[in-house]
């Protein structure tokens, strides 16, 4: 597949304008910090959600870190971080044979099930 | 699966408004181009810290002087989001700062314009964040979920900047003589390099549109310039000044503002490196991050001493 | 006419807000995008804790006084902050030390200012008080970091112990209107003794033995990096006598 993109976007400058030469080199990184997954409980009763991802060196930077740049605005009352390489994903390959089977459980909902209006509210 | 029935698919989400997340297939072009997008509008977020950050010290208020830091520090914390979200597409933030400071990635060219007063501010609130948002909202519903959230989280924290910058002006036009010179001349410099963010003019494309065919991008450049002119021009009349631009006139027929032509020679050279600050931007956050080298070396350094530590303590 | 407690709330103000000033410069060049956020935090908090400082101050000094005229029309001979608080940010070991070693102080300072007699300078210190307790959490960390990291990091701490030590003694040598306000400062001394002790030991940083100490902040005597700082700041505030903004 092939095609070339030739119309400049806001903060999409293509390639061929930049004035400079794009000869890709390898790049080695030096000295960055692993990277974070970082989840924010809003307030009490509610779950941690996952808002996004920063770099740290360590687990307390890494909560700091979170608190400066997720939380500006009041937006947490609890932090959950973990280094991303320990998260697991499942893969999207997989996706039939793990979500389509509960796809045809209907019994598993309320309104499989009909009753009198007298005790509908159940 | 084939590689054309795989983008029969994707094509298919995308049509269907799904979004497309990290780990589904996808085009090698939509993940570059996502990729190049993304790091260009993480690098102008934090190129975009230099302009205003040099007016900090300045601030004419303890109230100002605030705000200002605040809005600085979002921008730093925005470019955060989007470096974290280009991440998801598989290349490090450190390689794509690396591009950033040989001078191989771009950013939005308007920073490259020197801030020279304090009605600067309030001009580059107004109208250059005021171009960034119609941008953004769009960008709210990108096809990329990850850039989409990102957005999401920006603009919902965006929405000051705007506002603080229009305030910022009104008081200035609303002050002494000088004041008022100083707020029609920021707007005067920051007018037309504010219509330069949306890029060039449609006519000038040639080919399919392929960002819009992915719903990376849903609006032209010409549509957003023309909605952010027909804005501007409204909100200008609050202020009491003017647009450096004769041909700005109300045409009954199309609904909306007629324009001057942009210099787009200037626009180029811009990109090119030509402008006015192009080199003191990129000098200034290289030396940052070299001089942070030792810091973050020492940082992971410790960070290893300590694990070891707790290993040795728990053996 | 400037009581003493006028004087006291002016020389908290001035110090926060110099330190603040001087924090912010490293807004968009910090080490890495998640510190600069950090500083540039920590450097919202003493603008806002100055802020408050001066607003009660203007009260005392008279109607037509405001937080602004307190902060932009008075010179460096006026000014009563700590000479740490203006000294350079240097590098990022120099600014770091500089933070712990205010962080320590103030964390202690209001802790005791927040059940002193004053209800509105309690209530200021008990808000400040929360924010400082993460700055001193923020700044110890990377103290003990840089400390125990690399050889490279370890020498610039020892650098940045050598340049600012001297201006530690500042802290508990009492000006008159501390003494008007009855600071404890021997009790201040050993607590912030205390906590450097153990922060500098687990960063493997030698206690400095030098006890010569420079001091004059408190009393409108300073380095010459003040009035730099001032011109800087000031200048807007200056050139357009009676200006809003």
């Amino acid at each position: 597949m092939s095609f070339t993109q030739q119309k400049y976007f806001y903060g999409d400058i293509p390639e061929d304008h930049t004035g400079k030469d794009n000869t890709s080199t390898t790049f080695e990184t030096k000295n960055e910090w692993p990277l974070w997954e970082v989840f924010v409980r809003s307030k009490q009763g509610l779950d941690h959600k996952h808002v996004g991802s920063l770099h740290a060196a360590d687990a307390a930077m890494a909560m700091e870190n979170a608190r400066d740049v997720y939380t500006r605005r009041q937006e947490g009352v609890s932090l959950w971080v973990v280094e991303s390489k320990y998260i697991h994903a499942s893969s999207p390959d997989d996706a039939d044979s793990f979500y389509e089977p509960a796809n045809d459980k209907i019994y598993r909902y309320p309104v499989f099930y009909q009753l009198p209006d007298e005790v509908n509210h159940m | 699966m084939l590689e054309q029935d795989l983008e029969k698919i994707f094509q298919n989400k995308i049509d269907n408004e799904i979004k497309i997340e990290p780990k589904d297939w996808m085009p090698d072009a939509y993940r570059k181009t996502n990729i190049r997008q993304i790091s260009q509008h993480a690098h102008s977020e934090v190129v975009g810290m230099l302009p205003e950050g040099n007016w900090i010290s300045r601030a004419p208020s303890l109230k100002r002087k605030a705000i200002l830091i605040a809005k600085v520090q979002d921008e730093g914390g925005h470019g955060l989001y989007l470096y974290s979200s280009a991440e998801t597409l598989g290349i490090g933030r450190d390689e794509m700062i690396n591009d950033l400071h040989i001078g191989k990635a771009k950013y939005s060219s308007i920073f490259n314009y020197p801030s020279l007063s304090w009605a600067d501010m309030g001009a580059i609130g107004w109208l250059v964040d005021g171009a960034a948002i119609l941008n953004q909202v769009m960008l709210c519903r990108t096809s990329y979920g990850p850039y989409a959230r990102a957005m999401v989280r920006i603009c919902k924290e965006e929405s000051f900047h705007q506002r603080q910058g229009f305030e910022s002006l009104l008081v200035l036009s609303r002050g002494t003589d000088e004041q008022k010179a100083m707020c029609q001349d920021a707007i005067n410099r920051w007018w037309w390099p504010s219509l330069m963010m949306f890029g060039p003019k449609d006519s000038e494309s040639t080919n399919s549109d392929q960002s819009m065919k992915w719903k990376i991008k849903r609006k032209t450049n010409d549509e957003l310039r023309q909605q952010f002119i027909d804005m501007i021009a409204e909100q200008i009349k609050v202020l009491g000044m003017t647009l450096p631009d004769d041909k700005l006139k109300w045409n009954e027929k199309t609904n909306h503002y007629d324009f001057g032509e942009i210099n787009w020679d200037e626009f180029w050279n811009v990109v090119k490196g030509n402008g006015p600050c192009n080199k003191q931007r990129l000098v200034a956050k290289n030396k940052a991050h070299d001089e942070g080298e030792w810091v973050r070396a020492a940082a992971k350094v410790y960070a290893a001493k300590k694990l070891n530590r707790q290993k040795e303590k728990a053996a | 006419m400037h009581t003493y407690l006028t004087n006291y709330l002016l020389h908290l103000a001035d110090t926060a807000l110099i330190l603040s000033q001087r924090n912010s410069e490293w807004c968009g060049h910090g080490p890495i995008l998640e510190q600069d956020i950090a500083i540039t935090n920590i450097s919202l908090d003493l603008l806002g804790q100055s802020r408050n400082f001066y607003q009660y101050a203007a009260t005392l000094v008279g109607p037509d006084t405001t937080e602004d005229a307190l902060a932009y029309l008075r010179t460096e001979r006026e000014y009563k902050n700590h000479l740490l608080a203006e000294q350079p940010n240097g590098d990022w070991a120099q600014t770091v030390l500089r933070q712990f070693f205010f962080s320590a102080y103030q964390y202690l300072l209001y802790e005791k200012l927040q059940s002193g007699p004053d209800e509105q300078l309690a209530a200021i210190a008990a808000k400040a008080l929360k924010e400082v307790t993460y700055h001193l959490r923020w700044s110890s960390e990377w103290v003990i970091r840089l400390g125990d990291g690399t050889e490279e990091s370890h020498q610039r701490m020892l650098k940045a112990i050598d340049e600012l030590w001297r201006y530690t003694g500042e802290f508990f040598m009492a000006a008159d209107y501390e003494k008007e306000m009855a600071v404890d400062m021997a009790s201040l001394k050993a607590a912030w003794m205390k906590k450097l002790i153990a922060v500098f030991e687990e960063a493997t940083l030698p206690i400095p033995e030098n006890t010569f100490m420079q001091t004059g902040g408190k009393t409108g005597i300073h380095t010459e990096y003040l009035g730099f700082i001032l011109a800087e700041m000031q200048y807007l505030q200056r050139t357009y006598p009676g200006a809003a903004w």
